[in-house]
């Protein structure tokens, strides 16, 4: 599962554009990893700012919560 | 906000403006749904156009316009600068603020309505054909229809993967892009600066270009592949610190841009895509204003007409997709060709390339004679370049 450390994203959309299980939603300030991850890494290395990584190497205090699909 | 429009653009950048205005003007009601609260925000764009392009598809206002460029610096690997400097060569350093809000502005002008703010969270399609989007509005939900959508949502186009058109782009087609729009930068304002090389935008370029006074926007792109080793992040610190370590960040602009061929399908019943939702990027150099407003004329203009004989299959919005690719799509294809061959050179072959431009006199140094100079010292380039135009003829 990956997660997101939300207040490094800027909302650019480019990992939901390499996501192949559409598995991430862009609102305009949020960005949320649904459970229906399938670890892939895609969008770990094509975003551009270290938003996103492996969900057990965030820290808790800087997690957003993940939702179901 | 009503709870039926002809046409329903969701995303209010110039591709989805440019839809919308043409489609208004064309005898479509219109509705261009914005998520953001504002558009035009958060900028995604380098902000670079050429003169020449974007004259064809709008009148500029000097409003838009932070810098006049004259031609462009591009540095190989080992630092050695080459200047290209001619007609062809001029273009402008926009503010995409400024310009995103007047291209809307535009639309409604035309009678399209404008929701700011608005989230299209999926489609309407009971029998296939697209019959309208669900918006979130405002903590409130809304079905509203329509005959035909236009798809303007950016490159992660959610809009066309609802409809069932695979818009999903794969990793080594995608630039991850960072820029820092940064204060005291000393450049010459007259050009942009390319730089190229493994160290410093492996798969892409870095970028400098210059706004009013001291102000710069540098960034880079890094192909996918290689931003799985390391982040543009890093590639973007490390160089920012080295030219401009003195540089004040004003403003930072993430983007991923989508450097391929335009999508197989970008039309369904009911539904069109436009700009970077369609993939319609230049391939070999990631510009995408001038493209997405060309597909927005396009696909408004079609639509608006589909609209009137009541024919919004996807045989019928078709026209779209053909005037796009006879008109742009075959050459970005060509491009896209050039570019996997292009990115083969190593930084040698490109401080070579350098050379061998540089004792050129100064006006046979053009883009068409850089590329030349390439295919000189890397021969096997040649037959590559020879495949990438073969493929398409």
């Amino acid at each position: 599962m990956i997660g997101v450390i939300n207040d490094r994203c800027d909302f650019c959309g480019a990992c939901v554009a390499v996501c192949p299980v559409d598995c991430i939603d862009l609102y305009e300030a949020r960005l949320v990893v649904n459970k229906t991850c399938i670890d892939c890494m895609l969008c770990v290395w094509i975003c551009p700012v270290e938003t996103l990584a492996p969900l057990e190497t965030i820290e808790e205090a800087s997690c957003a919560t993940t939702t179901t699909a | 906000m009503r709870d039926y429009y002809d046409c329903i653009v969701v995303g209010g950048g110039p591709a989805g403006a440019w839809a919308a205005k043409h489609a208004a003007e064309n005898g479509a009601s219109v509705l261009l749904l914005e998520k953001d609260r504002e558009v035009g925000i958060p900028v995604r764009c380098a902000e670079a156009v050429g003169e020449a392009g974007f004259k064809t598809v709008v009148d500029p206002d000097p409003r838009w316009i932070s810098t006049v460029i004259d031609g462009a610096v591009l540095i190989a690997p080992n630092g050695r600068e080459v200047v290209v400097e001619s007609e062809t060569t001029r273009g402008y350093v926009l503010d995409r603020k400024i310009f995103d809000y007047d291209l809307v502005h535009m639309a409604a002008r035309r009678g399209a309505e404008v929701l700011t703010k608005a989230y299209v969270y999926d489609l309407i399609k009971p029998n296939g054909a697209v019959e309208g989007v669900r918006v979130q509005y405002l903590s409130k939900q809304y079905d509203i229809r329509t005959k035909v959508v236009i798809g303007a949502d950016g490159v992660e186009s959610r809009v066309g993967r609802w409809g069932g058109l695979r818009t999903n782009i794969k990793l080594k087609d995608m630039e991850s892009c960072l820029q820092m729009t940064l204060a005291n930068v000393k450049v010459d304002p007259r050009y942009i600066y390319l730089y190229f090389g493994d160290e410093i935008a492996p798969g892409g370029y870095l970028w400098v270009f210059p706004k009013n006074g001291e102000i710069a926007n540098v960034g880079l792109g890094v192909s996918g592949e290689h931003a799985r080793h390391k982040s543009a992040k890093h590639y973007l610190q490390e160089f920012i610190g080295k030219h401009f370590p003195n540089a004040a960040v004003l403003y930072t602009v993430v983007g991923g841009v989508p450097c391929a061929a335009t999508l197989k399908n970008i039309v369904g019943d009911g539904l069109m895509l436009v700009g970077d939702a369609a993939h319609q990027v230049n391939p070999m150099s990631g510009a995408g204003i001038v493209t997405a407003m060309i597909s927005g004329k396009m696909a408004g203009r079609v639509a608006a007409q589909a609209i009137k004989e009541n024919n919004l299959s996807e045989k019928r919005l078709a026209e779209y997709a053909d005037t796009w690719h006879k008109a742009e799509g075959k050459n970005h294809e060509r491009f896209y060709n050039i570019k996997k061959a292009v990115y083969k050179l190593s930084d040698d072959d490109l401080n070579a390339t350098a050379e061998a431009v540089l004792s050129l006199p100064a006006e046979k140094r053009t883009l068409m004679n850089i590329f030349k100079s390439a295919l000189v010292n890397h021969p096997s380039l040649l037959i590559d370049v020879v495949k990438a135009f073969m493929k398409n003829d």
